[in-house]
């Protein structure tokens, strides 16, 4: 239940609410409820470090799905035809309810939703690298899909069981949506790549483009991520920022191939002692680049969740004054 | 930035007719029939759902975490409300 407060009476108030004191008793038994696997709910009693650290990833991943309606979005108006039109519209869509499938959750956690997109537009909160790379033709939106949509879903199913109830369920919503974002991307792919072979250059250029920043999407390497232990202790990460990016190079290297484009690098190799494919080292002065705000689209992407929220000012004004009116007409009424 | 937060509704989803209602999530609504309409764009975009229920949250009364042991436990030792409780002859043990 997503309720804010508990409503009993007084004298009856619970001991333990999730924002209470730290209590070593507290602490040992949700040790061993995570433990045991077990789910933590939004009334559990839990640490203010887990409580946080699930605040700030939560509502960065909402922040992520928001801005990430932007690049794409920025196409539906250009899509090649009315079937691909639709399919990218119904792709945003989902974007925008992702987010709001995570802001939900996060409020689980008694923050409220105003907090969380004052963060965003103040330039407070973090979201996804990916975000502010921009889409410079269609290839872009197709490729988004395939490699973008790809790595978000091999960092998300591990979530789907994490300790904290409503994230996890809200995961499985998003999981369950984003096969189809990336089966869609791969087919515009696809279609390109039957076309001409200035088409098939536009795909060519695209994958040189986006490869290496989906890599970043998996964040820094295990070494080099202090939270990353401790998320793994909780349960709240399961597996390590390392093991998914590797997972996702294997599992694209074949889908490349059909694809028939070269992704680029020429370090990418099959290693039969590992199992697994080799590829070049990261230019993380880039990633970090972008996470601190000089990426190439970074103050775009901002000034355009500033301007929705201004210009929406007045309908959220205006609907709040009709719910009043309404509500005072029934009152006299009744 | 302004604040003038909308009120925050439970929405429960029937996934189809002869199921129940569960809960899916919450959105935030300034009346009911706003709240009904943001739930079916948010939570049913696939044909999840036949039928939404939305609920203020603060009209929610729900029973205290902690006391889940007082509440709960009781139930743990009366085991002869279960049917496998009862070891019949074979012959008749699929009653």
């Amino acid at each position: 239940m997503y309720t804010q407060a508990l409503d009993i009476p007084p004298g009856e108030q619970p001991k333990r609410t999730p924002d209470a004191v730290e209590n070593a008793a507290y602490q040992a038994e949700f040790d061993a409820r995570i433990d045991a696997g077990a789910t933590i709910e939004a009334k559990d009693w839990m640490p203010e470090a887990y409580r946080k650290t699930l605040v700030r990833q939560i509502s960065q991943h909402a922040h992520s799905e928001i801005v990430g309606m932007l690049p794409e979005g920025n196409w539906i108006s250009r899509a090649p035809s009315l079937k691909r039109k639709a399919i990218l519209l119904a792709k945003v869509q989902d974007e925008g309810g992702h987010g709001l499938y995570l802001y939900a959750a996060a409020e689980t956690l008694g923050v409220s939703r105003d907090d969380l997109t004052e963060a965003l537009l103040s330039g407070k909160a973090k979201y996804s690298s990916i975000f502010n790379y921009p889409t410079l033709n269609w290839a872009d939106v197709g490729v988004i899909g395939w490699l973008v949509d790809g790595a978000a879903i091999m960092n998300q199913i591990p979530l789907c069981k994490c300790s904290y109830g409503p994230y996890a369920r809200a995961m499985v919503r998003v999981c369950k949506e984003e096969s189809f974002h990336q089966r869609q991307g791969y087919d515009a792919l696809l279609a390109m790549m039957g076309g001409t072979d200035e088409q098939r250059e536009l795909v060519q250029d695209a994958v040189n483009r986006w490869w290496w920043p989906s890599l970043m999407m998996f964040g820094p390497h295990d070494a080099d991520s202090p939270n990353s232990g401790q998320s793994m202790r909780w349960g709240i990460k399961r597996i390590s920022n390392d093991d998914l990016r590797q997972k996702f190079v294997d599992a694209t290297v074949k889908q490349a191939e059909v694809l028939g484009v070269t992704l680029p690098d020429p370090e990418l190799k099959w290693n039969e002692a590992r199992g697994h494919y080799d590829f070049a080292a990261i230019d993380w002065d880039e990633f970090w680049n972008v996470v601190n705000g000089h990426g190439q689209c970074n103050v775009d992407r901002l000034a355009a969740r500033v301007k929705a929220w201004e210009d929406g000012a007045w309908v959220r004004e205006a609907a709040v004054a009709h719910a009043d009116k309404q509500a005072a007409r029934e009152k006299a009424a009744a | 930035m302004e604040r003038k937060e909308w009120p925050l509704w439970e929405i429960f989803v029937r996934s189809k007719n002869g199921l129940d209602h569960k809960h899916c999530g919450s959105v935030h609504a300034t009346d009911a029939r706003m709240a009904l309409q943001v739930a079916r764009d948010v939570y049913t975009r696939r044909q999840e759902g036949v039928s939404i229920w939305a609920v203020r949250a603060e009209d929610i009364v729900a029973s205290d975490p902690d006391a889940k042991p007082e509440l709960f436990d009781p139930a743990e030792d009366k085991i002869y409300r279960h049917p496998t409780f009862y070891k019949l002859p074979d012959e008749v043990d699929h009653m």
